[in-house]
């Protein structure tokens, strides 16, 4: 990675901390997937949150201006975004 | 000519908007007290109507499935779009709170060109959060009449009627759904302003619902309390008015018409019931009028009423989604995702709309599933109630040993059923909506339409088993079968060859066979093995339409095929092992 993006890290829903918040770089999946992420408000471009996620690889719950969306581990996985490293 | 044409008054309107927008509430709102509800043509997927006045015209009014998209993603959605290519006036229902993405159907509504207006709802709770919105902005930039409206205190909805003839059609297209949602992000921008808001009390409750540790400790704590007011409010209904009823006026009624009868023979017993020690036994008797009313009025009604109340309330506060989300992980190992568990919550009401509701789900494979699981492990309120009011009186544990039976039956038939069949299971994908007290109305009349659905469909049903009984006792059909099967049911079940006359009721309706199981006497291990066997090796016969129906000839066999062993294996090994 460059110099200048050092304050910028990429990492997937499940990657994410509890309670840590970015802006959705990329949705890595099929049309259909993206389609049905783009419909729930998550789509390139939107600040995110991760809310809570469950244990054994469970469900990612995130926060996306005021909703709340429950993705399955393996879909939260392929959503990926910009976070502050810093931070 | 501007691209713009007003339409008078309209032949239908549909509410078409996303899941938990207040929807419901605004429909309630609009229509009167008449409400049905029906499956769309070809599809088992629900939807209600209702009338509304439109300048002295009764206008249909639908409620129609909430859909996030107008590209459909599963059955429920496609249904949505189905009947707006039907025609008929739109009204979009918007929440307030979460305009941008409401905004996206909005616009897919808009490039469809049909009569559009916009109800901008839960506008209170917008205002609330500091939501700012420039209606006449908004107004403007859509080009169609836009209206706040609070559904739940009927804020507004009187203006959204009379504007209702001002539906205006406009003509927009996007070419990708990148540029809709530009639009989308540009109009926002435009219409809304946002000042500091503060965490509200529902928002802190809604994290610890799906928190990965409280949210189990809730979880038990809703069920055990979902359980306890079921019973408390159908042994109210059952101690105080139907059995009073029964008991003082119902049976006095029949005594005064059995010797004008004859006092006994074939058409006596068929009407009123054989005479028990010279009185109505309204469990045994086995008349039209007496056990067939009964059953159904005295013992099912007043566990569905109690049943469909609390969940109801369950599902309008918006908790079901959090339990879905606990649940996904287990439920992953059977196949199926945590959104199964709404069916499946269903089923323990009546396993007929349970497995309609199956069509939530994406997946052919979930369906079945999802359907063959229902129809084993999760036993109808009908059939709990007839288990209770029998197997309860022989001791509380036995009830907990069928429960626990079906329970450990559905967790490994789902552990087999995931390896054997084909295909994959979808994820999770499922919007978690804010903890909202709904409004009483709303509540009353959803409980109202699914009784009154579940005596409609029930009570020719239990009244044509007891007949059925009644004509096959006379031809000796019974003793035929009994004697047929006797070696499998008494050998591997440890049963009486009476009660294959029962559990062969069965397959009509569960409760009238439980019923029948009551006269013979069984031990308390016997009328252990027989719930159990009656609770999963076969659907009645309502449910078993639909199994046909949803998951076709092949796959239901199929389904049939896995209740009968898997019945026959639980209740031999529960004869083998169980003492006494």
């Amino acid at each position: 990675m460059g110099e200048a993006m050092s304050e910028k890290l990429v990492l997937s829903l499940s990657q994410m901390s509890v309670g840590q918040s970015g802006i959705v770089v990329q949705v890595a999946g099929g049309h259909g997937m993206v389609r049905r992420l783009e419909a729930l408000g998550i789509r390139p471009g939107k600040k995110i949150t991760k809310v809570s996620s469950m244990l054994f690889r469970g469900p990612v719950t995130v926060r996306i201006d005021n909703s709340q969306v429950a993705i399955g581990f393996g879909m939260a996985s392929r959503v990926m975004v910009e976070v502050n490293a810093a931070s | 000519m501007l691209p713009v044409k007003s339409s008078s008054i309209p032949r239908r309107v549909l509410l078409v908007g996303n899941p938990n927008v207040g929807k419901s509430a605004l429909f309630s709102r609009l229509t009167g007290t008449y409400i049905v509800t029906s499956n769309y043509p070809g599809t088992t997927v629900e939807f209600t109507r209702g009338y509304l006045k439109l300048a002295g015209e009764q206008v249909e009014v639908i409620d129609v499935p909430g859909t996030y998209t107008l590209e459909p993603t599963c059955k429920a959605e496609e249904v949505a779009v189905k009947m707006l290519q039907q025609g008929g006036l739109v009204i979009n229902v918007v929440d307030a709170t979460n305009l941008e993405r409401n905004l996206g159907l909005t616009l897919e509504l808009l490039e469809r060109g049909v009569p559009l207006v916009v109800a901008l709802n839960m506008w209170d709770d917008a205002r609330h959060r500091g939501i700012k919105i420039d209606v006449d902005k908004l107004e403007e930039l859509l080009g169609v009449p836009i209206v706040p409206t609070v559904a739940v205190t009927g804020e507004g909805v009187k203006e959204l009627v009379n504007r209702i003839v001002e539906a205006k059609v406009p003509q927009v297209t996007f070419s990708t759904s990148e540029e809709r949602w530009a639009k989308v992000g540009e109009i926002v921008g435009q219409v809304q302003s946002l000042s500091h808001r503060h965490h509200t009390w529902s928002e802190a409750v809604g994290d610890v619902g799906s928190h990965p540790i409280w949210g189990f400790v809730l979880a038990l704590v809703v069920l055990v309390a979902a359980f306890w007011v079921i019973r408390l409010v159908g042994e109210g209904i059952i101690k105080y008015v139907t059995d009073p009823f029964f008991e003082r006026v119902w049976a006095v009624l029949l005594m005064k018409l059995s010797p004008l009868l004859g006092g006994g023979g074939v058409w006596h017993d068929i009407v009123v019931g054989k005479l028990i020690s010279g009185s109505i036994d309204f469990m045994q008797s086995m008349g039209l009028l007496s056990t067939g009313l009964y059953i159904e009025f005295g013992v099912v009604i007043p566990y569905i009423v109690a049943f469909y109340f609390v969940l109801g309330l369950l599902e309008d506060v918006g908790y079901l989604p959090r339990l879905a989300v606990l649940m996904d992980t287990l439920l992953h190992r059977l196949g199926l995702h945590g959104y199964a568990i709404i069916p499946t919550m269903l089923g323990f009401g009546c396993n007929v709309p349970a497995i309609m509701a199956t069509r939530i789900l994406e997946s052919r494979r979930e369906r079945f599933i999802t359907a063959t699981l229902i129809s084993i492990g999760v036993p109808c309120a009908a059939l709990q109630a007839m288990i209770f009011g029998l197997v309860g009186k022989q001791g509380f544990q036995y009830v907990a040993i069928v429960y626990a039976s079906l329970f450990v039956s559905w967790i490994i038939i789902g552990l087999i059923l995931n390896r054997a069949v084909r295909g994959f299971s979808p994820e999770l994908l499922v919007e978690i909506p804010p903890y909202r007290f709904p409004p009483w109305r709303v509540i009353g009349q959803k409980l109202w339409l699914r009784i009154s659905i579940f005596i409609k469909e029930a009570l020719p049903v239990v009244l044509g088993a007891v007949l059925l009984v009644n004509i096959l006792y006379t031809f000796g059909v019974f003793d035929f079968i009994a004697a047929a099967t006797a070696p499998l049911v008494s050998g591997l079940l440890g049963l009486p060859k009476e009660s294959v006359i029962a559990l062969a009721m069965g397959f009509l309706r569960k409760d009238v066979a439980v019923g029948m199981l009551a006269p013979l006497a069984l031990t308390a291990k016997q009328l252990v093995v027989a719930c159990t066997v009656l609770a999963m090796f076969f659907p009645c016969v309502a449910t078993f339409v639909v199994l046909l129906r949803e998951l076709g000839v092949k796959d239901m066999l199929k389904a049939a095929g896995v209740m009968l062993v898997a019945a026959t294996v639980v209740g031999a090994l529960q004869n083998l092992l169980l003492p006494g």
